[in-house]
């Protein structure tokens, strides 16, 4: 029995490459505006792998979903055109979007992945302007699915999932059940580029919009940011000739 | 999710940053800075719609990935592996934007054309956005418009697909911006033309597989005896005598060809006998705009780029930047740029408007204003801006040939005063 459809889950991130991210004055975040905004790597890589399943037919539907302020229907627009079916926006904006964290998000996509009945969840493994690393394990557990993080490999055996998970001492292989979630480790895949063709046609997809609160989720945050700080400049070095030398600096400083 | 951060430099993945070209930056220098213009809000913009910023970005991809970390090595050489990245961008539906569907295109407007050209200009060199204009925008247009069915299959679908790659015959070494006075000729035999003659400044020349070619077909008036013909750059008698060493535009490889008594059948003509010339001057408009589009884009880089560079550089204990003649040039040409983005000119060209007069003026202004970009920027870069380390001194030599290819300026001043009535009569 094929599994029906997969939502894969976006997050739209802080553009890496922008040089230098500044610290707002009142400490209280980093300027985000006219930073540029892009998909989140990590979440490119887990469309691929949607797509990548739909294309050896073991799913029939990839539903892209992202939460956040307008801007989000572009990426969702973009997953739409490396070949999603169709998307989902989940409107959050304003002092909500600010609040906004992996709890709230998870909360969403459980809620969604309930009531449109999918058999697999991925997300990226972590987003990289926070690089929180949670919304994936958190839906999972809001669902009491079983959980395949940090994916390398993924492979469909039936109604199992087998995954490659790459961990600190090396690589795991695990089998799990669907429904299942899954997060995507940079490994997994070489995300396509969404051909021009492709860009046009997704115009035709549709993108339902809907609030967290049609979906009975509450966005208030258990988490109070109180200040954002840069880390401390890094001040000079001290190069030594012998390993002697260094162990008498060591001392001399007090650090042994 | 922006917030929640407490500051950490982000993390850079190689496969998914692109690469800094330039070795020896200082620190804090991005090799890719964030263009300034206005254009990046999607919501406001006259001219693009959520399609086109779609297309510029994974276009950007592309450049990213596939030829940016590969510039530096391509200018040493001299040469860009023309079909590698052709067919990278055919894949991706890029080298064919406004030709027709039959035929591989997308069947787009010239906006469409635009966007691309303008995401082009962050490629890092001047070389490789010029020879995919000449595939896309100088080289085919007319087959595509006047082509007969057989011919278009032949040329222009591998074109668009990026399996063949073509050049532009026109320039001779007697003649530039008198087009009319070409020698070449393409005499019929048969039901052959036998081809005699030579083209010069052929971008894509020695890697080229057909050229489209214009030659004297038969006597009469200049402008009505010439004709365009697809010319397979294998057939015998075409002889590539050399590629040409040039000051700037390196990774772009430029031949002087010669033709020593070449066959093509009479079924390689391009719509009708003596049309050439007017076929090949009705793109001229398009070409030109589309040149405005890649040096808006590598002028806004090139300011950025001086920006940061001269942020973190000190001389006098502050930096360069805080020196009030440095901002203020930056600032006055930051103010030209601004007035040069033609998104007037491509939406009165889209619609169907006769835009010579202002496409003339923006391709005038054009070179002019990156000549003056490229020396005023590479002056605030000092010692830096002369090494061949550093963007900006790859520019101000790539930029030059603006004023004098496509058009020479003095050309372009011709065009606008025939429309301003101040010509000598005759």
């Amino acid at each position: 029995m094929s599994p029906a459809s997969v939502f894969v889950c976006l997050s739209l991130t802080l553009l890496s490459d922008y040089p230098v991210i500044r610290v707002k004055p009142d400490h209280s975040g980093v300027v985000t505006d006219g930073v540029k905004h892009s998909m989140n790597p990590f979440c490119e890589i887990a469309v691929e792998e949607a797509v990548k399943l739909k294309e050896k037919k073991f799913i029939k539907e990839v539903v892209a979903v992202s939460c956040g302020p307008t801007q989000v229907t572009e990426t969702i627009r973009t997953a739409l055109a490396m070949g999603c079916d169709r998307g989902i926006h989940v409107e959050v904006s304003g002092k909500d979007y600010e609040a906004m964290g992996p709890l709230q998000i998870a909360k969403i996509f459980a809620a969604l992945a309930k009531k449109e009945e999918a058999s697999l969840v991925i997300l990226g493994k972590q987003a990289i302007d926070d690089d929180c690393n949670q919304t994936g394990q958190m839906t999972a557990a809001l669902l009491d699915w079983p959980q395949g993080t940090f994916a390398s490999e993924v492979t469909i055996d039936g109604e199992k999932v087998k995954v490659v998970r790459e961990i600190d001492g090396g690589l795991e292989t695990i089998k799990i059940s669907m429904p299942a979630v899954l997060t995507a480790d940079l490994r997994l895949n070489t995300p396509r580029y969404a051909t021009l063709p492709n860009i046009m046609k997704a115009k035709k997809k549709k993108i339902a919009n809907m609030k967290p609160a049609d979906l009975g989720v509450d966005m208030v945050s258990r988490v109070e940011v109180l200040r954002v700080d840069e880390p401390p400049t890094r001040l000079a070095g001290v190069k030594v000739e012998t390993v002697d030398d260094l162990v008498a600096k060591l001392k001399a400083n007090g650090t042994i | 999710m922006a917030q929640r951060l407490n500051l950490v430099v982000s993390r850079h993945f190689s496969k998914l940053t692109s690469l800094s070209s330039t070795g020896k930056l200082a620190e804090n220098v991005s090799s890719k800075p964030k263009t300034a213009s206005g254009s990046e809000i999607t919501a406001d913009h006259l001219l693009y719609t959520p399609e086109h910023f779609a297309l510029k970005e994974s276009l950007k991809k592309i450049i990213d990935q596939d030829i940016n970390p590969y510039v530096d090595q391509w200018e040493a050489e001299g040469i860009f592996p023309a079909h590698k990245v052709f067919k990278l961008l055919g894949n991706a539906g890029f080298l064919g934007v406004n030709k027709p569907v039959e035929y591989g295109g997308l069947g787009l407007d010239f906006s469409y054309s635009i966007a691309v050209s303008e995401e082009l200009g962050n490629i890092r060199c001047g070389g490789i956005p010029m020879a995919i204009g000449v595939q896309t925008d100088m080289a085919t247009p007319a087959l595509a418009r006047f082509g007969s069915t057989e011919l278009k299959k032949e040329f222009l679908l591998p074109s668009i697909m990026g399996d063949k790659v073509a050049c532009l015959g026109v320039s001779e070494v007697g003649a530039g911006s008198d087009v009319a006075t070409i020698k070449t000729n393409a005499v019929r035999e048969g039901d052959e033309y036998v081809v005699n003659g030579g083209k010069m400044w052929t971008t894509n020349g020695t890697q080229a597989d057909w050229m489209c070619l214009l030659a004297n077909t038969s006597d009469g008036p200049s402008h009505k005896n010439k004709s365009l013909i697809c010319l397979p750059m294998n057939s015998p008698g075409v002889h590539i005598a050399r590629k040409i060493d040039k000051m700037g535009m390196r990774s772009s490889d430029t031949a002087e060809v010669f033709f020593d008594d070449v066959r093509v059948p009479c079924k390689n003509l391009i719509g009708q006998e003596g049309m050439g010339f007017t076929y090949q001057m009705l793109q001229f408009q398009e070409e030109r705009l589309w040149a405005c589009g890649n040096i808006l884009t590598m002028m806004d880089n090139i300011i950025q780029e001086t920006i940061q560079y001269t942020r973190q550089r000190k001389i006098f204990k502050m930096p360069v930047l805080y020196h009030q003649s440095v901002h203020f040039r930056l600032a006055e040409l930051e103010t030209e740029i601004e007035l040069l983005a033609l998104h007037r000119e491509y939406a009165l060209y889209i619609k169907g408007n006769d835009v010579t007069k202002l496409a003339s003026m923006a391709k005038l202004k054009a070179g002019r204003l990156s000549r003056e970009v490229g020396d005023s920027c590479l002056q605030y870069w000092g010692g830096m801006g002369f090494t061949s380390d550093v963007l900006v001194s790859r520019f101000y030599r790539d930029a030059r040939l603006l004023s004098i290819g496509g058009g020479a300026d003095e050309v372009m001043l011709s065009i606008i005063c025939k429309y301003m009535d101040t010509l000598p009569k005759k």
